[in-house]
């Protein structure tokens, strides 16, 4: 499973959240060696706060290797942050941090 | 069963990439709802950073604040010489407008930052120019 490192951190009522996936994100147009490299990229991302859907991403194969978001959501210390995604694979991962 | 076959033939080189793009035939369809919504897109009062010389193509860092925009919907990054000129574009129901990412870019382009906030899209254009390989083009 892919490595995900996910930071929110919480200031004057707004989190921050800080997320790096480790992902090939392949696009499916470069060749190695006179060969295609299939694609394998993130299709889609979705975070949640305290269990509630606050960012819905389609992500296409222009983002760049091991992806890098940063988003804001209103929230104080201590709130549950989730991030789940999922790559035209069907492979998923996910992560759970608490706010600081 | 299918899927594995289709694994097998690209493997071999039997595939040509667009027929493997036909799998992300949904995301190019967003692709080309997003430009034509961006077409007739006013300009933004958001802010949006982005480099205007990306030194190296596959990693440009591109910013977009409209946190001070109310009912922020959507936020899209169109970077226009590429394949699919949608690079991403995030659904936000709850949270602040505002994203950071970093995306790959082939060549020199316009990129377009879109926000959709209480359903009017407005739009931000920047040239951001890749020298990796050149000397500046």
């Amino acid at each position: 499973m892919a490595k995900i490192k996910l930071k929110p951190k919480a200031r004057k009522g707004i989190i921050t959240i800080k997320a790096l996936i480790k992902h090939p994100m392949e696009t499916g147009l470069r060749k190695k060696k006179g060969k295609i490299v299939p694609a394998n990229h993130i299709e889609s991302l979705i975070v949640l706060h305290n269990g509630n859907k606050v960012v819905d991403a389609s992500i296409g194969s222009a983002v760049s290797k091991d992806p890098y978001f940063k988003f804001k959501v209103a929230g104080v210390k201590g709130d549950m942050i989730e991030l789940k995604y999922e790559d035209n694979k069907g492979k998923a991962g996910s992560k759970i941090a608490k706010s600081k | 069963m299918a899927s594995s076959a289709v694994v097998t033939a690209v493997g071999a080189g039997l595939l040509i990439p667009s027929t493997v793009f036909a799998a992300s035939a949904k995301f190019k369809g967003l692709s080309n709802d997003v430009i034509s919504r961006g077409k007739s897109a006013a300009k933004g009062s958001f802010k949006f950073k982005a480099p205007k010389i990306a030194e190296n193509g596959a990693v440009v860092p591109m910013e977009v604040d409209a946190s001070k925009m109310n009912n922020v919907s959507n936020i899209s990054f169109l970077v226009m010489t590429n394949a699919t000129p949608l690079a991403a574009s995030f659904n936000f129901s709850g949270a602040v407008g505002f994203v950071s990412t970093r995306i790959k870019m082939g060549k020199t382009s316009e990129v377009d930052a879109l926000v959709t906030a209480d359903g009017y899209t407005t739009k931000i254009t920047k040239e951001v120019k890749v020298t990796i390989g050149g000397c500046g083009g």
